[in-house]
């Protein structure tokens, strides 16, 4: 693998990770329990899709063959998305998509405050931009993890029942193999593992705040980074890019 | 000679598609102005990554300056937008809009923080809430002022 492929595929994660939550946050449009969440969930969707944006935008010129951004968005198939399991599990209820946000921004926020540091200025360039945003999702989610689990019986039942469904899939915001080994090395990319105690520290404590319990169980599922997901990926694809394939090279 | 100082000023006049009071100059969001060989190359950077007035806004500035030379544009992510790179002057014409500007901000990594006391843009009263930290558009918080009942959007500080 050279460096070029690695960093490709690199680049292609964190944007799999961006498109595809953006994609399931746009669900809510429409949908939110309130006005105010309506709007703050398609806002932090719409973020989500603009790192994604600049993301492919950068993959496709270390690719160099001629895609454009939006053929790697929409016109791909399942097994060669790279997202997280965690970020195409259904949206199910608000609770259900609070807990998944929550433990995606607390991770994303440490990414890309690490990133900023990248030798690959470009990377870097875009870690700094996102890193302005994420701070705003983690303080949307962290707060309603303190709100839900510090507030009836029902609400405190419901989030702590969706801390631990999404818990199973944490394990694999660290996942790395030879593409982060190879980057690792050059200075481009991170060692996950050496976020990952702030990760857990920072997830902790808002869950004491919330008076939830952190989960226990070691229960670990992992797939995505290397395409083999979970069946809810290909129903939010044929969703997505239903207008690419059936009116194909159609723009605004 | 077109010079750069001419091109400012015809940069100055092209509006933000979503604040149409505001001139992109007045954003901040124009970091350079080159003229090499007589062509201008006029770099932006994006306020959020996700800002859906980027496109318009390019073929506004080639709208503006194609008459007069032949223009590109570019787009740069790093230094990443500040609120900070807005205008005293633009500022100042948010408000007379009826959006609150920028105000300094509490640090966002303290969960449940007083939100910033901003003034309402209509009676000046520090009398106001916080409806949602999230608004109309990406770079707007929602507030309602208590004492003259107002509803009105706050252009949320970035940093
Ligand atoms: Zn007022």
């Amino acid at each position: 693998m050279t460096v070029k492929e690695a960093l490709y595929t690199y680049v292609v994660r964190i944007a799999d990770d961006s498109l595809i939550l953006g994609q399931r946050l746009a669900e809510w449009c429409g949908h939110g329990p309130i006005l105010e969440e309506d709007i703050a969930l398609t806002n932090i969707s719409l973020d989500l899709i603009g790192q994604a944006t600049n993301l492919f935008q950068y993959a496709v010129t270390l690719e160099d063959k001629g895609r454009t951004e939006d053929q790697l968005a929409f016109l791909r198939v399942d097994r060669e998305y790279s997202n997280l399991l965690l970020v195409e599990q259904p949206n199910k209820d608000f609770g259900y998509t609070i807990a998944r946000q929550f433990y995606f921004d607390a991770f994303r926020k440490l990414f890309f405050e690490a990133l900023t540091n990248s030798e690959d200025t470009q990377l870097a360039a875009i870690a700094e931009k996102s890193l302005k945003e994420t701070k705003y999702h983690l303080k949307h989610s962290s707060e309603w993890i303190i709100r839900l689990g510090d507030g009836t019986e029902e609400s405190h039942q419901r989030i702590q029942e969706a801390v631990n469904f999404h818990w199973r899939f944490t394990h694999e915001l660290f996942f790395q193999n030879e593409v982060d080994k190879t980057l690792i090395e050059l200075g481009i990319g991170l060692d996950l593992a050496t976020l990952f105690d702030d990760w857990k520290n920072y997830v902790s404590n808002v869950l004491q705040q919330a008076t939830l319990e952190l989960p226990s169980h070691s229960f670990k599922l992992e797939g995505g980074r290397t395409g083999m997901h979970s069946e809810h990926l290909g129903y939010l694809l044929a969703e997505m890019q239903y207008m690419q394939r059936a009116f194909p090279n159609l723009t605004w | 000679m077109v010079t750069t100082e001419l091109i400012w000023k015809l940069l100055d006049q092209v509006a933000d598609p979503e604040i149409p009071v505001l001139t992109i100059a007045d954003l901040g969001i124009v970091r350079t102005v080159e003229i090499i060989d007589n062509k201008c190359i006029v770099t932006i950077t994006p306020t959020y990554s996700g800002c859906p007035a980027m496109h318009q806004i390019e073929e506004e500035i080639l709208k503006a300056l194609s008459p007069t030379i032949t223009t590109e544009v570019k787009s740069t992510l790093s230094p990443a937008w500040t609120t900070d790179w807005m205008s005293e002057k633009g500022k100042e014409k948010l408000r007379e809009y009826g959006i609150a500007p920028p105000e300094n901000e509490v640090d966002k990594s303290v969960l449940f923080a007083k939100p910033t006391v901003v003034p309402c843009p209509k009676c000046n009263s520090k009398n106001t809430r916080m409806v949602s930290q999230f608004g109309s558009t990406a770079c707007k918080a929602h507030y309602q002022c208590n004492q003259c009942l107002e509803p009105f959007d706050y252009f949320k500080c970035l940093r």
